[in-house]
Parts: structure tokens; C-alpha cells; sequence
């Protein structure tokens, strides 16, 4: 039964994608190339000591302009690139100066390899590393359309403006909720560069890496701008609220917020008689925090009572702590009646921030729902309440004896019986 | 008359059982052996990268990188997810780990396999697998059991000694199952497998084929329907020598030599 009923489903779907394809080619192609275009902005060290000859042989420039010409000849056709930098200008000593030094060397834009490259050979070693400012511009760049946003930061040195923490505006970044992910490259770098650089992507959910090979890095920003083309969900910002009747109420989808640490967030969904909610929720670390941390969600119905919990716990380095919890309403017993019921979730976690590490913005928060048909319950352990096993047969072949046997005298008993009458 | 209908329900039984078992022998959903393995991995939930089960996911990525891979399991499978990482050429002691997670993003245990170790230093590769649970039809909402849908497939590092954050390294990852059948089918299904974003995909319809998902694994074609089970065989085949066994009861009480006005199973 089921082996007729593959293919047919299959030529079911072949012939829904063949229908959906003929009928709307046109608009799925447009909203690629304009709104949800990609974006990437690749930021670049230009300060002085990029000048240092240890990448195989040559200046730590040398490799990031090699780098740079092959990832601009391999990136993809849908991704908006800019490049920006940081200390290639101002040559003097004046600090004040020095840190306002970034500027965006190619604007973000449908690619003009030409251009790009041409730009990019003009650059030379120079001055300060402001890379908190820089970050700051270049989440500017990145305004605007609904595509994914990276940063790409290349870097041989730890940001020289302080008190700006770069780590912080990374953070602050993020906390925008415009979903922009920085990822960063140490050139050879010291274990401050390390720490720092690290830190910026933790930050906002990108990833770091130590460059040592001109290959190395060529290989890796490449990744990154591949990474950057592939289409991902972009989550809508939602607020949670500290109780349930002033919480936003949420529909299927994706959805970003924040949450402090020890803080309660409140969301609702209505789930209708016959329908089941899910719903997972991530809490990012996005700095440095303690070992042992968790997260709880709860189900609760409007007037208090918990319906369902999903909870998690761990321990050691992690990027996020997730959990998720089901909820199928029951059918209601009228059929009319359809009037859903508000679900109210809590969401708490307990992170604690490392000890210097700010509490604010809160942590980031990911949460899913997915409102679908309920379930066919079960009304027995296995399935249909069919049975298996040996012990079974055993069961039915001494029961199916003994009813033989049973049958068998009851029939010789009656024969007797109409004899001797 | 009783012998009769067993038999005839057991018979039946059987026939229609036997097409479906030979059909549901081949791996479920959508397993394929094609080239186009995946070649990176995402970092985070909702990037993670799609694997199909027998798959090889290579990936390169920095030592400290999360990395992601989600895969598809079904009803009265077991996943057996394994994960090879190399390792930079010097490097100090290292803790890898795989954690897999189900599509509502729960944690889920690893029967047995070395979900996490140590790579002593200097050490070339590191091996990780985890043996889930076997995949159940359906559950309580209050218990955690795998149930049908997404998987994901973490990989990280879990401690590190400072110096060692972000060398290169690459790992590969595969998601296998076996087939457990008839002992793990249990009562009840999903309206939905547990795919993330499924309840989004269905409203908007396949109008964008085009358009981001969540996870992209079939919402009704793959999945196995739930309704077979080899539990039909075994209820099937015990009916069948039940029947046989009510005969040879009963040809007993009739004794052997003796002609017989009623044939034997009327």
C-alpha cells in the first residue's frame, strides 16, 4: 500500500513544483536581487604594523591584497560588498585624530571587481587601529533591506582607541536587533589581539579565526562571504513583557529579543482546539559568563497553572542554551466551537555574568513557534495495540488449542448426547 | 465458523502485509549517496547546514567555532551520528564535543558512543559518535523522546587552552540510523513531523521556492505514514497458528480412524 503511494505522492510534489514554477517565476527572482540581497562590508587594518613582513615571506599587507583580489573574483553574484577601512589615512600622532581614521574604500554595492581591485592596490600601511569606530561605520553601511548583514574584520593588532571597547559596540551592534554578525581575523596575532577579536564575535554570534598562511586567510574570508550568500530566516524583533496580559502575542514564525540576566520575559500564542504549539527558545551567551547556566520555559495557561516546561541545563563554553516545549489542545467536544485558548510562555534563564563583564543589553534571545494540526493521540502503547513477540504467539497458540480442544468436546459431548436421546 | 474468520483475518493479514515490508526496507527520508555533500557547516541553529542521512558533511572551520548540521530522522529509527575532526599540527590537550538536538532544539542524550573527548596534545584527529534514542511516533508533550523531524548536530570545542582559539581546523560528520521496527512502533503521530518553521512553510504554500526556511526537510513527502509496523506480521502470523493450533486441539478430540461427518475446521 504504502510502496503505490510514495511515487504518487512524489509525482504529487514534482507536479506542484513544476505548477508553482511556471506560475511565479518572476517575483521570487526579483525580491533576490533587491531586497533580501546579502550584504557584506569587509573591514581592513590598514595601521602601521601591517607593514610587519611574517606572513610567508611577505608583509601581513600583501597577503590581506592577495586575499582580497581572489575573494573578490569568487564572490557570489547576489552579494552587495564593501570595503572599509581602518588607519589608512591620517599619518601623524595626534590620538584623537588617528582614531577618527576609517573610511569606506568601496561603498556597499553590486560588485565592480575592476573597481574594487583597483581601490584596494592603492592601500598602504599607515596609522592608528580604531577598530571600535570602524565597526560602528560599518554597521551603518550595512542599513537598509532585509538580506543578512556581515562584517568581515581583518586585524594584526588590538584597537589602540580606547576607552571605546570594541568588544562593547560589537555588542551594542547586535543589540540593534538588525541580525548583523561580526566575524573576525587576527592576523599572527598576540594573545591581547586574540582575546579581543575573539570577543567582538562572540558578541554577535560570528565566528573567530588566527591567521598565520596567506592561504589561510584567503580560504577563510572567502568562506565567510560564501556564508554571508546563502539565504538564512531573518527573525523578526519582538519584546517580551514582565507578565502575561501585557505580552506581546506571537504567530508562527521567528522571532529575536533580549533578556536580561534573571530576567522574565513573558510571551503569548493562541492555539485553538485541535492545534499544537511548538516552541523553542535559544539564549545566546554573548559574553563572557559563568560555567553553569540554564534556561526554563514554561507553558502556562491565563490563569497560572503551568501546562507544559521545557528546561536545560549545562555547563562549560557554549554559544546558546536552547530548549523547546509541545502543547496539542485537546479537540473540544463541540465541534463549533473554535475559539482558541492564550497560551502564556516564560521564558527564563539563569546565565550569570562573569565577574567586569556589563549586564546590559540583555542576553539574545531566539525563539520559535509553530502553530500546527494536533496530533492523533495514542490509545495504546504499541501501535494500533497490535502485539509482538514470541510470548505473543505462545499466547495465541495455547489460547487457539485450548479453544480447539474446548470446541472439540462440546461437539462430542452434544453427539452424544442426541444419541442416546 | 470462528476458525474460519481467524483464518481468514490471519491470511489476509499476511498478504497485505507482505508488500509494504519489502517497500519499507529502504532507508527513510529521502537517504541518498549523491556528490553533493555539503562542504560547510553553519553556526547556529538557524544556519545550520542540511544533511541527508548516509551523507558525508565535511567542513573547515577555526578550533572554538560552533559548528552546525541538521539531518532528518524518522518514525523506528535509531541515529547514529559520527563526527571525525582534524587537528592543527600542534596544539595543546583539547575537549571535542557533538551534542545533537531535536527539532524543537531539546538536548537529546546519546544512548552510547564517546559523545565527548579529549585530544591529547599534539594528537592528529579526534573520533566523536552518539547513538540516539530510536525514534518514536509520538510522545506526551511532557516527556522528551525523540519524535520525527530535524535534528541538529553541534560540534565544538569545549575546552581549549587560549593559545590554541581559532587555528584551522576541518571536520566531517555523518548521520546514519538503523532500523529498529516493530518493538519501537508505538501508538499515535504527529500531524507534522517536527521540522522547525513548518507551520510557516505551509501557510505561505509553494509559491517562493526560493525563500529562506528553517529547515527545508519535507513536511509530507518522505515521512513514513506510521500506519505500517512489523507488529501486523507478528499479530497476523499468531492468528494464523492459533487457527492451526485450534484445529489440532480439536482433530485431537475427535480421535484418529474415525470418519468424520463434519470436515475438520467447518
Amino acid at each position: 500500500m504504502i510502496r503505490t503511494q510514495r511515487p504518487a505522492a512524489a509525482v504529487c510534489a514534482l507536479l506542484a513544483a513544476l505548477a508553482a514554477g511556471i506560475a511565479f517565476p518572476g517575483p521570487a527572482v526579483a525580491d533576490e536581487t533587491d531586497q533580501a540581497a546579502p550584504k557584506v562590508e569587509l573591514v581592513l587594518d590598514v595601521s602601521g604594523s601591517m607593514r610587519t613582513a611574517d606572513m610567508d615571506g611577505g608583509t601581513r599587507m600583501a597577503a590581506a591584497k592577495q586575499a582580497f583580489n581572489d575573494v573578490l573574483d569568487a564572490t557570489p553574484e547576489e552579494v552587495q560588498l564593501g570595503i572599509r577601512t581602518l588607519g589608512a589615512n591620517y599619518r601623524g600622532n595626534d590620538r584623537k585624530e588617528g582614531c577618527k581614521d576609517t573610511a569606506q574604500l568601496y561603498p556597499v554595492s553590486t560588485l565592480d571587481r575592476t573597481e574594487a581591485k583597483t581601490a584596494v592596490a592603492t592601500l598602504q600601511p599607515t596609522g592608528w587601529t580604531p577598530i571600535g569606530p570602524a565597526l560602528l561605520k560599518a554597521a551603518d553601511d550595512l542599513q537598509g533591506g532585509a538580506g543578512t548583514r556581515r562584517i568581515v574584520l581583518i586585524s594584526d593588532g588590538e584597537d589602540t582607541c580606547q576607552p571605546l571597547d570594541p568588544c562593547e559596540v560589537a555588542r551594542e551592534i547586535a543589540a540593534k536587533g538588525i541580525g548583523l554578525t561580526i566575524d573576525t581575523l587576527g592576523l599572527v596575532p598576540d594573545a591581547k589581539t586574540r582575546d579581543q577579536l575573539s570577543c567582538i564575535a562572540d558578541a554577535t554570534g560570528g565566528t573567530y579565526t588566527s591567521v598565520q598562511h596567506k592561504e589561510e586567510l584567503t580560504d577563510r574570508v572567502g568562506q565567510l562571504v560564501d556564508r554571508a550568500a546563502d539565504p538564512v530566516v531573518t527573525p523578526v524583533a519582538t519584546e517580551g513583557t514582565g507578565q502575561c496580559s501585557s505580552a506581546p502575542a506571537l504567530k508562527s514564525g521567528l522571532y529575536t529579543d533580549r533578556e536580561e540576566f534573571g530576567q522574565q520575559r513573558w510571551y503569548k500564542v493562541d492555539v485553538k482546539p485541535g492545534q499544537e504549539l511548538r516552541t523553542s527558545v535559544s539564549v545566546a551567551a554573548d559574553r563572557a559568563v559563568d560555567a553553569n547556566y540554564g534556561v526554563l520555559l514554561r507553558a502556562v495557561t491565563v490563569h497560572g497553572r503551568e501546562i507544559v516546561r521545557g528546561e536545560a541545563s549545562g555547563t562549560g563554553r557554549t554559544d546558546v542554551i536552547s530548549t523547546g516545549l509541545r502543547y496539542p489542545k485537546a479537540e473540544s467536544d463541540d465541534d463549533e466551537d473554535t475559539t482558541p485558548e492564550t497560551v502564556c510562555l516564560q521564558l527564563t534563564n539563569s546565565f550569570s555574568a562573569a565577574a567586569g563583564v556589563k549586564t546590559s543589553p540583555g542576553l539574545p534571545v531566539e525563539l520559535t513557534v509553530d502553530v500546527v494540526d494536533g496530533p492523533s493521540k495514542a490509545g495504546d502503547v504499541a501501535s494500533f495495540g497490535l502485539g509482538r513477540g514470541w510470548w505473543l504467539l505462545g499466547a495465541l497458540v495455547l489460547a487457539g488449542f485450548l479453544a480447539g480442544l474446548v470446541w472439540g468436546w462440546v461437539s462430542r459431548w452434544r453427539v452424544a448426547v442426541w444419541r442416546t436421546n | 465458523m470462528w476458525i474460519t474468520r481467524v483464518l481468514s483475518t490471519a491470511l489476509l493479514t499476511v498478504g497485505l502485509a507482505a508488500g509494504p515490508a519489502v517497500a519499507d526496507s529502504s532507508p527513510s527520508p529521502s537517504a541518498s549517496e549523491d556528490s553533493g555533500a555539503p562542504t560547510q557547516a553553519g553556526t547556529s541553529f538557524r544556519t545550520a547546514t542540511e544533511l541527508d542521512q548516509g551523507q558525508q558533511g565535511t567542513a573547515g572551520g577555526s578550533t572554538g567555532d560552533y559548528l552546525y548540521w541538521s539531518f532528518p530522522a524518522d518514525t523506528g529509527r535509531r541515529p547514529d551520528v559520527r563526527a571525525t575532526v582534524k587537528l592543527p599540527d600542534s596544539h595543546a590537550a583539547q575537549t571535542w564535543q557533538i551534542d545533537v538536538y531535536d527539532g524543537l532544539r531539546r538536548r537529546q542524550s546519546c544512548q552510547y558512543g564517546a559523545q565527548t573527548r579529549t585530544a591529547a596534545q599534539g594528537a592528529g584527529t579526534v573520533e566523536l559518535a552518539c547513538v540516539l534514542r530510536t525514534v518514536r511516533a509520538w510522545s506526551e508533550p511532557w516527556s522528551d523522546d525523540p519524535l520525527p523531524g530535524t535534528y541538529y548536530i553541534r560540534l565544538t570545542v569545549l575546552n581549549l587552552s587560549s593559545a590554541d582559539l581559532g587555528q584551522p581546523v576541518s571536520a566531517e560528520v555523518r548521520a546514519d540510523s538503523k532500523d529498529i521496527g516493530g518493538s519501537a512502533a508505538v501508538d499515535g503521530s504527529l500531524a507534522k513531523p517536527l521540522v522547525p518553521g513548518i507551520a510557516v512553510k505551509s501557510e505561505s504554500g509553494d509559491g517562493d521556492k526560493k525563500a529562506a526556511v528553517l529547515s527545508s526537510f519535507g513536511s509530507d513527502d518522505g515521512w513514513s505514514s506510521g500506519w505500517w509496523t512489523d507488529r501486523w506480521v507478528w499479530t497476523g502470523i499468531g492468528g494464523v497458528l492459533a487457527a492451526l493450533a485450534g484445529i489440532g486441539g480439536y482433530a485431537l478430540t475427535r480421535g484418529t480412524g474415525r470418519p468424520s461427518r463434519v470436515p475438520p475446521g467447518a
